[in-house]
């Protein structure tokens, strides 16, 4: 149990703080790396709760995705960083307090917040115990059965994302030579031959 | 104090979405980080998820938590074609450049 809570308090600590290195950072590429440290860290929570599943899912799609994806964008932009710090200051005072504000809120729903007697009992889908069946094969028995149209709806949002981000960033520059594979193919004899009589005695 | 309950997760949940709007006003012309700071908030509502399908013992929450992180995955690429685009036409990435809808 007490290891139990050493973990929680690393991993909170951990994720809190690589979360306010991503806000405040001055280099946009140590902000990607604190994020993925971030999420690291909240994959560690995810376990703690006994969501492995999600927690491998959140290290693979973010830190192997998403985070490589920002990294991408970041080091391919050719921006001056020094000069997009220059309102920093400007916000912090109106920004901070209404993160303050914010904070004082969720503190409040929190501390006053009280759960229904019930509410525990009402699972629609209760968690069985691990040593019965382990957290993917639980999960795979509900997304495969009883939420498989949202299932499928989300890998049409990945599909329709995909289609849309080529479709932006695709473009056809002018003045590059490319290889034209139909007109290759299509060419014809005639398009590309000339035969010529020449007389005998003059030039062509 | 060792005793890990809901209210230990819900707490660093808010602190990590209290953050994300931190960030976004702390950054305002950078839309890099802005996006990073979503994906703050998204993590911590995903924390939040999990937290109470645990403590309600009900699988249901993690299942609306994936369908959560697929979305944040697509959003992520699409902000980011989007930056790409616009950084093509304009040459910088700044918000308050944001104004009009014409390129």
């Amino acid at each position: 149990m007490i290891l139990q809570a050493l973990a929680f308090y690393l991993f909170a600590f951990v994720a809190v703080a690589s979360g306010v290195m991503v806000i405040s950072s001055r280099n946009p590429v140590h902000s990607v790396l604190f994020l993925i440290l971030a999420f690291f860290n909240g994959a560690g929570l995810f376990v703690l709760m006994g969501a492995e599943f999600l927690a491998m899912i959140l290290v693979v799609v973010y830190v192997g995705a998403v985070a490589v994806l920002f990294l991408f964008v970041v080091m391919m932009l050719d921006i001056n960083y020094v000069e997009m710090r220059k309102g920093f200051l400007q916000y912090l005072p109106v920004g901070g307090l209404i993160g303050l504000i914010l904070l004082v809120e969720l503190t409040f729903v929190v501390g006053a917040w009280v759960a229904a007697p019930a509410a525990g009992t009402v699972a629609s889908i209760p968690i069985a115990p691990p040593e019965q069946v382990h957290n993917t094969r639980a999960l795979g028995n509900v997304i495969y059965t009883d939420y498989i149209y949202l299932f499928q709806a989300a890998g049409l949002v990945l599909l329709v994302a995909m289609v849309g981000a080529i479709v932006l960033t695709l473009r056809q520059r002018e003045g590059v030579r490319r290889q034209s594979i139909a007109g290759q193919i299509g060419r014809k004899r005639a398009d590309s031959i000339e035969l010529k009589d020449v007389p005998r005695g003059s030039g062509v | 104090m060792f005793e890990i309950g809901l209210a230990h997760y819900l707490t660093v949940a808010a602190v990590l979405f209290t953050l994300g709007i931190f960030g976004i006003f702390l950054n305002r012309r950078n839309v890099i980080i802005i996006l990073m700071a979503i994906e703050l908030m998204l993590l911590a509502v995903n924390i939040n998820l999990v937290a109470f399908s645990t403590h309600l013992q009900d699988l249901v929450g993690q299942v609306f938590a994936m369908f959560v992180l697929t979305v944040a995955a697509a959003e992520a690429a699409i902000g980011l074609a989007i930056l790409v685009v616009y950084f093509r036409n304009r040459g910088s990435i700044a918000v308050e450049d944001i104004n009009m809808m014409k390129g």
